[in-house]
This record gives structure tokens, C-alpha cells and sequence, in this order.
């Protein structure tokens, strides 16, 4: 058989159920607006056929693509062509048949660009998951009709809630192979209101699909007149992105001091940086920290057009009136608004990416925001078994994988908020001083010993 | 008060100016890799408006295979002068001069792959620790995987087995001395961003992009440029035809498209349309499956 014949007939067994308008791709796109989607399992779920549908069914795979997905296949002697294998990117990835990184896909529809997240889901993976979920804003946790909820379930559940990714959206998959069945879809969704519970989940979406045929991915399926929500790709172009950031706090991490000073202009800096929170706009009074002094915004770049407000999450550049003394790794926030807490003692849930465990005394590098200092580790309060998510206390370190609730002493005080509060300025990486590894993703979660700045 | 949420493009164009000036503060010596392509002609956009309105704080670094059209090289200092900046030339030729890499032989002959060495003797010439460059994750599968902060040993190598882990915005630029890394500000962009982006931002390309007739001829199904850089055997016909450059390398490995697309209106509403990815016209990509997966890992782009 060629390989020609199999990509035409792939082609006509999938019907593109999305025709993208060519002319929408010019003048629609000022509208547009981006959805970072992480979604984790193996290939026994039918994520990558989901992935694979939702690619080709917006028009994101290519001939090319396909026809070198297609050449695999058959050297890896797979009767039909695998759609894995267009997410697995690496040599090693593809002779063994496994996600072992995370990748990234893109697809748009004529509303929105999403960028997927694609992670492994076992266990051993978890750190990957943790990686890919890290900038998320929606999470699809496929469950195998047939299986119901299982332990890989609550693993991924608890990693969203963990990284508290604003939507999550369960995908009951393989419908075809349960008739259909809406009882079987009801006693799975009872089954996770349960889990639900005891998670802290801001959102959650609940749809049957096939994704194999289709059902309920980009079209209504005909075979769930049951259901009356609506399909996959209609709930990711319309779940509100971004819609609370602006509510937040202000906060300006400091980046990078532009310095343009000329004989005509000394002394002339600005303070380019990215809104994490929260708005800005000329004429706010601020108060840059550590340094506790005050300062008034005089204008606001963006490149070289003069804005009047600022939003969450655009790089600009402030210009200050007031106290400038003010450098990489301060941070500028509102005047008598929420202040950030301040404070060397810092309590947070940590994902160890590292085959070299945590232990109580050992130091990290920590890189937080625009900041960096050093941190030692003063105590280890509790593990989770993200399997049955109950704790685990009187535990000796963390190993590769792990969750844990600890507490550390930096070597001078950070400027953070809680992560649920802003996931910017409450979530900081440890660093191994030796190797210079990244060897924990920590999520900073009470605050203790908080010092509050008074003016 | 309601406040417009930002485009997908203004999005992206935020995630890559905080990317910039991370690098600006974490590495003593960055550069960034210039090609004269659309990809690294944004990038060199980006580095303007994110040190608005000081310097470009890093000089433009160009391998130069010696097989380049001339309109990429005029561009290339036109863009250099406007901008202020810097330019630092690699030469393949005079890594062949020297011995360090050997020409290709043969029809198929490309110097694509040696512009590693002089990339790597380059790059540690001038002692660069960090070096910016154009490439997206939706270009190819192994860089798919790639991170943004992409570690290089001290041989220049990319061990996509071990890469650190990247999350939130926080990145990770510590090395050790002789280590150095590759930095790409535009993984997230699809090549359709890019063209949008070049449209909303007025970027004026260079003319290569845009339809003009020109000397051709056919190999393997791709369409190239009839110049002395690629040897044609005698049964390759030269024809004139309309032709445009969807991506620009160097001579021997850019094919061309028919097109008569002559704005970025036509162009945008042509990819729109295409069936076939940007690379899917690199004769580089196409020698084997983990074609780019193995030229990574030797320390190319």
C-alpha cells in the first residue's frame, strides 16, 4: 500500500468539521485570544487520538506531516496510522513507544490559539505533568468510560488542583465502547464529585466524548442526545481566559533597568517589566519594595507607543517620577492596596523533578519572580500519596516525584503572595548549587511569621 | 473599569520581550543568531521594543555559508544600520579555508550542516554564554520538546534527554564556565503567528518573501533557485516562474513556492490555505527522520 493512498484515505474517513475560512485568518485575528491547555495520560486513553482529532479537524496537520507519521507507522509495523507519534517528538520517544517530555501542539480556530501541553501521565512523570499544568489555564483529564475513575485520575486531579489551573475539564472518553451509556456517565461523574470534595478545583466541566469517532469533540454527538452541553472544542473557545487578573493585587516585578541617559537626558531610566497582577496606569502611586519608598507613574511604554494602563501580563516599561533607586528584583505595587507579604520564613507545597531527594538542611538556590537568594530547608511537615491523596508525616526526604508540604528559611526576605492568590508572585524554583539543576517547583501556600508593610 | 484583554499576538509579543530582557539580565556576553528569515527579522523587532528606548543590548551574529541571495545581505545591513546595532559575521568559507569543516560533495551538496562548526567556533570566539534565535517549537518535532532556555555542555551539544524542567515564567540560566545556552523568545509562535504579527506590526521583509519571477528548476518535487550555488545535472531544466520564499535559509536548502501572492493580505490568506508545513520545502530536514533531532544534538541552531 502506499503511503499516498493511506493519508488520502485518513483524510476522507475524517471530515474536516471545522472549515477554517481563509479570509478569517486576515482579518480575524485582532480579536483572537490565547488558551494554554495541559492534558496528561498515556496513549491507552485516546489523548492522542483527541489531540490528533482536535489538530486535524482545525486543519493543524500538515501533508508533509502526515505522510512522515505515516512512514513510522509502518516501519514500527502499527496496521493503522498512529497518531502518537505526531506528539512524540524524540528518537528515543518513538522507538519506545512512550511520552517521556513534554510537547507542545498549537492549533487555532478563527476564535482562538491554543497551545496544548502534552505530558506523560505515570506516575513516574508526575514532575512533567507538574511542568506542562505549571502555565496552564485549562486542564483536560480524560477517564476511560470503561475504567471509571482509577488512580491515574486522581493523580492528574490532584495536580491541577495543585497548580491551580483556573478550568478543568473532565473528558469521559470511549463512550462508543459503553453503548452510550448515560448511566455509566452519571455513576463516573457522581464518583468524582467525591474526589471533588477534597480537592480545591475553582471549575469544573464535565463531557462524554469518542474521541475516536468523534462524538462531542468538535461536533454534537448524535449518539448522546442525552447530553445537552456542549462539545469539546465549543467549551475551549469559550471558557473566560484571564478573566480575574486584573482583579488582582498590582504587582511589578522589576526586570531590567533601561538606562538611555545622553548629555540632554541624565540620569534617564526606566523600569521594564511584566504586570503579574492586577493594573497600572499613569499617575498610580507606587511603592517600590524592599526599599518601602514612593514613587508616581509618569508614563507607561510599550515599545515605543506611549499606553495609559497597563495590564496583566504585558511587558512594559514605567517611567517613574519620585524614588527611582530601584533594581532588578524589587517589586512595585499600588499604594494602599493588598501589599505583598514580606518574609524569610516561607511555608509551600514543593514537586520534586530531581533523583537527588530533599532532605531537612539542605541548601537551594530559589529563584522567585525577578528575585534570587539562597534557602535552606527547616522542615518537612508532610508528604501527599497523590494516588489515595491522603498524607503521609514523619517522613525523611522527598524523592523524584513526590509532593510535599515543607518549610524553608531564605537568605533574605521575598515578596510573594500565596499561589492561589496570584500564581506569578506565589510560585518560586529551587535550584541545586551544585549541578545548577531546576530541582523543585514550590507553591508557596500560608503565611507565617509575615511581616506587613506599614507606611 | 474594563480593561480589553490582550490579542493571542499581544500575548505572545509579552511573553517574548520578558524573555529578552531575562536574558539581557542573567548572561554577562548574549548574542543574537541572525539569519535574514522572517523569524529572526521579528525577533530583531522584539529586541527593539523591549529595550525601548535604550540600545539593543547585544550584537547580531551571522553565519554566512556564502550561499546567500543577495537581497538577504542587503537586507541584513539596512536592518543593522536602522537599528543601531551590531553585527558579527561567521564565515563557512573560512572554516573550509582553515580545515575546520568540509564541503559536501555531490549534487546534493549543502553547507548547512558545517555552519555548525563555525556557529560553535563563533559563538566561543567572542565568548558568547547566551545565543538568541528565531526557532519555534511548531517548526519540528524534536523542537517541540526544546526548551526556551535551551542548555548547551561545553561542547556546544543539546541532550534533549536531560533537560531541565520550565515552569511558570521562571528561568533557569545558570551554567558552568565553557557551558553556554540557546535561548528561543518565540517557541510558542506558529509560523501563521508570525505572519500576523509582520502584518500588525508594519515589518517591512525583504523581497524574497513576495512574488518575483526568477530562473528555477525542479528536484525531488521542490522547486529551487537556478543559481551557481547548486549544481544542476544536466537533465534539470531551467524555467521561468512566479515564485516567493515561505522560509529563507541559503540557497542550496530553500525551496521555493509558487505563488503570486505580492502582500501580506495574500500571503497570510495563502498559508491559510497550504497543506504543507514551512519546512516541508527544507531539503535539511528531509534526510532523515531525526534529521534535526541529530543536527541539535552537534550544537546547530
Amino acid at each position: 500500500m502506499s503511503h499516498q493512498n493511506n493519508t488520502t484515505s485518513l483524510k476522507t474517513s475524517q471530515n474536516s468539521a471545522v472549515p477554517k475560512d481563509d479570509s478569517q485568518a486576515v482579518i480575524g485575528f485582532l480579536d483572537m485570544e490565547l488558551l494554554r491547555v495541559s492534558t496528561a495520560g498515556s496513549v491507552d486513553d485516546g489523548k492522542s487520538t483527541l489531540i490528533g482529532r482536535l489538530l486535524y479537524d482545525s486543519k493543524s496537520i500538515f501533508e508533509d506531516q502526515m505522510i512522515a507519521v505515516q512512514e513510522a507507522s509502518d516501519r514500527l509495523g502499527n496496521d493503522e496510522i498512529n497518531l502518537a507519534l505526531l506528539t512524540d517528538g524524540l528518537r528515543a520517544e518513538r522507538e519506545q513507544g512512550i511520552t517521556i517530555d513534554v510537547a507542545y501542539r498549537y492549533f487555532a480556530t478563527p476564535k482562538r490559539k491554543f497551545i496544548i501541553a502534552d505530558t506523560p501521565g505515570h506516575i513516574e512523570y508526575t514532575r512533567n505533568m507538574v511542568t506542562g499544568a505549571s502555565t496552564a489555564d485549562v486542564a483536560i483529564i480524560l477517564i476511560d468510560a470503561r475504567l471509571g475513575i482509577v488512580e491515574q485520575t486522581k493523580r492528574h486531579s490532584y495536580i491541577a488542583s495543585l497548580l491551580q489551573i483556573p478550568d478543568v475539564i473532565l473528558a469521559v472518553n470511549k463512550m462508543d465502547l459503553v453503548d452510550f451509556s448515560e448511566e455509566v456517565y452519571n455513576t463516573i461523574q457522581a464518583e468524582f464529585e467525591v474526589i471533588s470534595k477534597k480537592l480545591n478545583f475553582k471549575k469544573v466541566h464535565f463531557i462524554p466524548i469518542s474521541a475516536k469517532n468523534g462524538d462531542n469533540v468538535v461536533e454534537p454527538s448524535q449518539n448522546m442526545s442525552w447530553y445537552t452541553g456542549q462539545p469539546l472544542l465549543d467549551l475551549l473557545e469559550k471558557i473566560p481566559v484571564h478573566n480575574t487578573d486584573n482583579e488582582l493585587a498590582p504587582r511589578f516585578p522589576v526586570q531590567f533597568v533601561i538606562d538611555s541617559s545622553s548629555e540632554s537626558h541624565p540620569d534617564s531610566k526606566s523600569f521594564a517589566g511584566r504586570v503579574s497582577g492586577g493594573v497600572f496606569s499613569v499617575g498610580d502611586s507606587l511603592l517600590a519594595l524592599p526599599s518601602n519608598k514612593l514613587s508616581v507613574i509618569k508614563a507607561i511604554h510599550d515599545g515605543p507607543t506611549e499606553i495609559s494602563v497597563a495590564s496583566t501580563p504585558q511587558s512594559v516599561t514605567l517611567v517613574l517620577n519620585g524614588f527611582t533607586d530601584i533594581k532588578r528584583g524589587d517589586m512595585l505595587v499600588r499604594l494602599n492596596k493588598n501589599y505583598p507579604k514580606y518574609s524569610s520564613s516561607i511555608s509551600l507545597q514543593v514537586c520534586w523533578l530531581n533523583e537527588k531527594p530533599l532532605r531537612v538542611g539542605e541548601k537551594y538556590i530559589i529563584q522567585h519572580t525577578t528575585d534570587e537568594t539562597h534557602a535552606i530547608i527547616t522542615d518537612i511537615r508532610y508528604k501527599v500519596n497523590i494516588n489515595t491523596l491522603e498524607n503521609i508525616h514523619d517522613v525523611a526526604s522527598v524523592l523524584m516525584n513526590d509532593i510535599a508540604h515543607i518549610t524553608i528559611k531564605t537568605l533574605k526576605p521575598l515578596k510573594y503572595d500565596n499561589y492561589s492568590e496570584n500564581r506569578i508572585t506565589g510560585s518560586l524554583i529551587l535550584i541545586d548549587e551544585n549541578t545548577f539543576n531546576t530541582v523543585g517547583a514550590g507553591m508557596i501556600v500560608t503565611d507565617e511569621e509575615v511581616y506587613s508593610y506599614n507606611i | 473599569m474594563e480593561y480589553k484583554k490582550l490579542t493571542h499576538l499581544k500575548e505572545l509579543e509579552s511573553e517574548s520581550i520578558y524573555i529578552l530582557r531575562e536574558v539581557v539580565a542573567k548572561f554577562e556576553r548574549p548574542s543574537l543568531l541572525f539569519s535574514g528569515g522572517k523569524d529572526s527579522i521579528v525577533m530583531a523587532h522584539l529586541a527593539y521594543k523591549a529595550f525601548y528606548p535604550g540600545v539593543i543590548p547585544f550584537p547580531f551574529v551571522h553565519i554566512d555559508t556564502g550561499h546567500n541571495f543577495d537581497e538577504t545581505l542587503t537586507y541584513r545591513d539596512e536592518l543593522i544600520g536602522r537599528m543601531g546595532a551590531t553585527l558579527i559575521v561567521g564565515s563557512v568559507e573560512e572554516s573550509i579555508r582553515q580545515g575546520r569543516a568540509y564541503e559536501e560533495k555531490g549534487y546534493s551538496a549543502s553547507r548547512n550542516k558545517l555552519q555548525t562548526v563555525t556557529l560553535l567556533d563563533t559563538l566561543e570566539k567572542h565568548r558568547f554564554d547566551a545565543a538568541l534565535g528565531g526557532a519555534r517549537r511548531d517548526e519540528e518535532k524534536a523542537r517541540s520538546k526544546e526548551r526556551v532556555f535551551s542548555h548547551r555542555d561545553e561542547f556546544g551539544q543539546w541532550n534533549p534527554k536531560n533537560q531541565r524542567p520550565e515552569l511558570w515564567n521562571i528561568f533557569n540560566g545558570k551554567k558552568k564556565e565553557g557551558e553556554h545556552f540557546r535561548i528561543f523568545p518565540i517557541s510558542n509562535w506558529t509560523e501563521m503567528d508570525v505572519w500576523q504579527y509582520i502584518l500588525l506590526e508594519n515589518i517591512v521583509l525583504p523581497s524574497l518573501y513576495y512574488t518575483h519571477e526568477r530562473e528555477v528548476f525542479e528536484r525531488d518535487g521542490t522547486i529551487y533557485a537556478a543559481l551557481p550555488a547548486i549544481p544542476r545535472k544536466p537533465t534539470e531544466k531551467v524555467t521561468l516562474r512566479r515564485v516567493r520564499c515561505r522560509t529563507i535559509g541559503d540557497i542550496t536548502c530553500t525551496g521555493l513556492t509558487l505563488s503570486t501572492a505580492n502582500s501580506l493580505d495574500e500571503i497570510i490568506t495563502e498559508i491559510a490555505g497550504s497543506r504543507v508545513t514551512e519546512r516541508g520545502g527544507r531539503a535539511d530536514d528531509r534526510r532523515s527522520e531525526a534529521a534535526m533531532e541529530d543536527r541539535k544534538k552537534e550544537g546547530y541552531f
